[in-house]
């Protein structure tokens, strides 16, 4: 029997913002455990919280980049339960009136792992569609020892977004993509890094297999412990090929939280609790409702960025570059913004691009550590299109350039101190021909009974006399005239 | 929850609370009858009337996204029973 997969994802997202959430302690990423606290995040009795203006704004436009409802009126609401992560016994969320509703996230073609983009099984654009997207407070930080754990609240009240899809999903690759694509939204509004490593994105997998064709879904497991997108899909191979073996052989699955080690490559069971969760929400008593048609609509949408389908299109027609270049320049909006500063002087913008996407990718992945100024690529990009130097100069100039430029040289320092001029000078290409021609009578053979690649070897003598300095479409162009007439 | 169906040592645990029998007794009667009030008021027809958890008739209380100083770690653990480098001590939580 062939079984398919469902998946649905639950995703914390840290924000952006200077403070936290109920607070005015900062956030931020590490610090010395327990610096970066005051009463309120720390959960002392009879504090009270007020929210953070730009955390709301924040998570409005979130719901506006993955077109969700905005909620007109909404409020927090206490979930209750003991744990040292969270002293005062209650997080301050939201349970029947989530900020956003409804909306989904489009799975591009690179938003999927770099395999799977060539699969046919892919399915390039699909929308999964999210549940809903609540804001929160996240919680103290725990970690264990023998016998004993110990609690840092830094970042205890860091303003937390959970985004919940439904279970749209059904492969791994599929899971990636939602990730991947997901993250990509977040850091284009600048609502957060979405760093997994920092715990600024973190996810829980649910996930259970079913007969394909049957539309009841399977009894559901889910995944903890995810700490990078690849891991995700690993675990989720992992976990689906471990549930058809049990459904298949006749067994059951039984709903359980299961932990990935990320080593082993495997899924464990993870304590089970003996009680379901019974949170026991509550309208927050202390904090008034959120109405967004005030003002904090508004703002979101002020803020509202060229989404990166948006800006695909606008790379492609302003300067015609091809749909993938577009594609994958709009991947990162940091990419995107160096290639327009790189090509705002050239006269072939398309050059840039090649440059950029083969010749730089190819030397170096992290766009954030590029020395290389954006203006660079024009200037160098420019000599080419001038014929002023040939593609192979070029090249060479491109990689002295970005990785071997102890004098900060630009481009034209750099052809100068090469002393790159490309011939143009008829006279002395001709006489270049002339002696390749006597020197390779057999190539001149091999041309004229028909081998037109026969050209390419004569052209290779011509730059090698010239020292790569010849034009070489000229050098063809007078090569090619030069034989007929023979 | 209906007021008879309350299960009083149920919330117990949730709550963390150890109670006798007679205790179990004592607010299994008193919750109830709190619940049997609340049971009175869910018979209210409110279908025209916009929900408030205020007394006041205003929405967001914010605060804008401005940095306040936090207060010393030592201030921060002085009440905790067991500290060490700078963190709260507790007994191990099972995952």
């Amino acid at each position: 029997m062939e079984y398919e997969a469902v998946i649905g994802l639950e995703v914390h997202v840290q924000l952006k913002t200077n403070t936290k959430m109920f607070c005015g302690c900062i956030n931020k990423y590490g610090g010395l455990p327990n610096t970066h606290v005051c009463p309120i995040c720390l959960g002392m009795p009879g504090v009270m919280p007020t929210p953070n203006h730009d955390a709301v704004v924040k998570t409005i436009l979130t719901g506006l980049m993955l077109e969700c409802n905005i909620a007109t009126r909404c409020k927090f609401d206490r979930k209750n339960y003991f744990y040292p992560d969270m002293p005062k016994n209650y997080q301050i969320s939201q349970y029947d009136e989530p900020l956003c509703e409804g909306g989904a996230v489009t799975l591009n073609l690179l938003a999927y792992p770099k395999d799977a983009q060539k699969l046919e099984t892919t399915v390039v654009d699909k929308k999964v569609r999210l549940v809903r997207i609540h804001l929160e407070e996240d919680v103290a930080k725990s970690q264990h020892d023998e016998g004993q754990s110990g609690v840092d609240f830094n970042r205890a009240g860091t303003p937390l977004m959970e985004i919940v899809s439904e279970a749209d999903m059904r492969t791994p690759e599929e899971a990636f993509a939602y990730l991947t694509a997901l993250k990509q939204i977040l850091i284009y509004g600048n609502v957060s890094d979405a760093d997994m490593e920092k715990g600024q994105l973190r996810c829980d997998v649910n996930v259970s297999v079913r007969p394909k064709g049957q539309e009841k879904f399977g009894t559901k497991c889910e995944i903890k412990n995810l700490n990078s997108i690849s891991a995700v899909r690993r675990s989720l191979k992992y976990e689906i090929d471990r549930q058809i073996e049990v459904v298949s052989e006749g067994g059951t699955i039984r709903q359980e939280t299961r932990r990935w080690n990320d080593v082993k490559g495997e899924t464990a069971v993870m304590r089970i609790k003996e009680q379901a969760h019974d949170y026991r929400y509550f309208p927050e008593p202390d904090l008034l409702p959120l109405n967004t048609s005030l003002g904090l609509r508004s703002e979101a949408e002020v803020l509202m960025p060229e989404l990166p389908s948006a800006k695909k299109a606008r790379l492609a027609t302003q300067y015609g570059v091809s749909e993938y270049q577009a594609s994958v320049l709009s991947s990162e909006v940091a990419l995107a913004d160096y290639f327009e500063k790189a090509a705002e002087a050239a006269k072939d913008k398309g050059l840039v691009a090649n440059f950029l996407l083969n010749d730089y990718l190819a030397i170096n992945s992290d766009l954030s550590t590029i020395a290389v100024p954006a203006p660079w690529f024009s200037e160098l990009a420019n000599e080419l299109t001038a014929g002023k130097i040939n593609s192979k100069q070029a090249k060479e100039v491109f990689g002295l350039m970005v990785s071997d430029n102890p004098g900060n040289l630009t481009p034209l320092e750099i052809i100068k101190a090469k002393g790159f001029v490309q011939v143009t000078d008829t006279g002395a290409l001709e006489a270049w021909c002339d002696q390749a021609i006597a020197n390779g009578a057999r190539s001149v053979a091999d041309y004229k009974a028909g081998k037109v690649a026969a050209l390419n070897a004569l052209k290779g003598q011509v730059m090698k006399l010239s020292k790569g300095q010849a034009n070489p479409q000229t050098v063809g162009e007078i090569l090619e005239q030069k034989l007929k007439a023979l | 929850m209906s007021s008879q169906g309350i299960d009083v040592q149920y919330v117990a645990d949730l709550a963390r609370l150890r109670l006798s029998a007679d205790e179990v007794a004592t607010f299994q009667k008193q919750l109830s009858d709190i619940l049997g009030y609340v049971d009175q008021l869910q018979k209210v027809d409110v279908s025209s009337v916009e929900a408030i958890t205020a007394s006041a008739p205003t929405s967001n209380n914010l605060r804008t996204d401005e940095l306040k100083p936090s207060i010393s770690a030592e201030e921060a653990l002085a009440n905790a029973p067991v500290q060490s480098d700078n963190l709260f001590i507790v007994p191990r939580m099972v995952e």
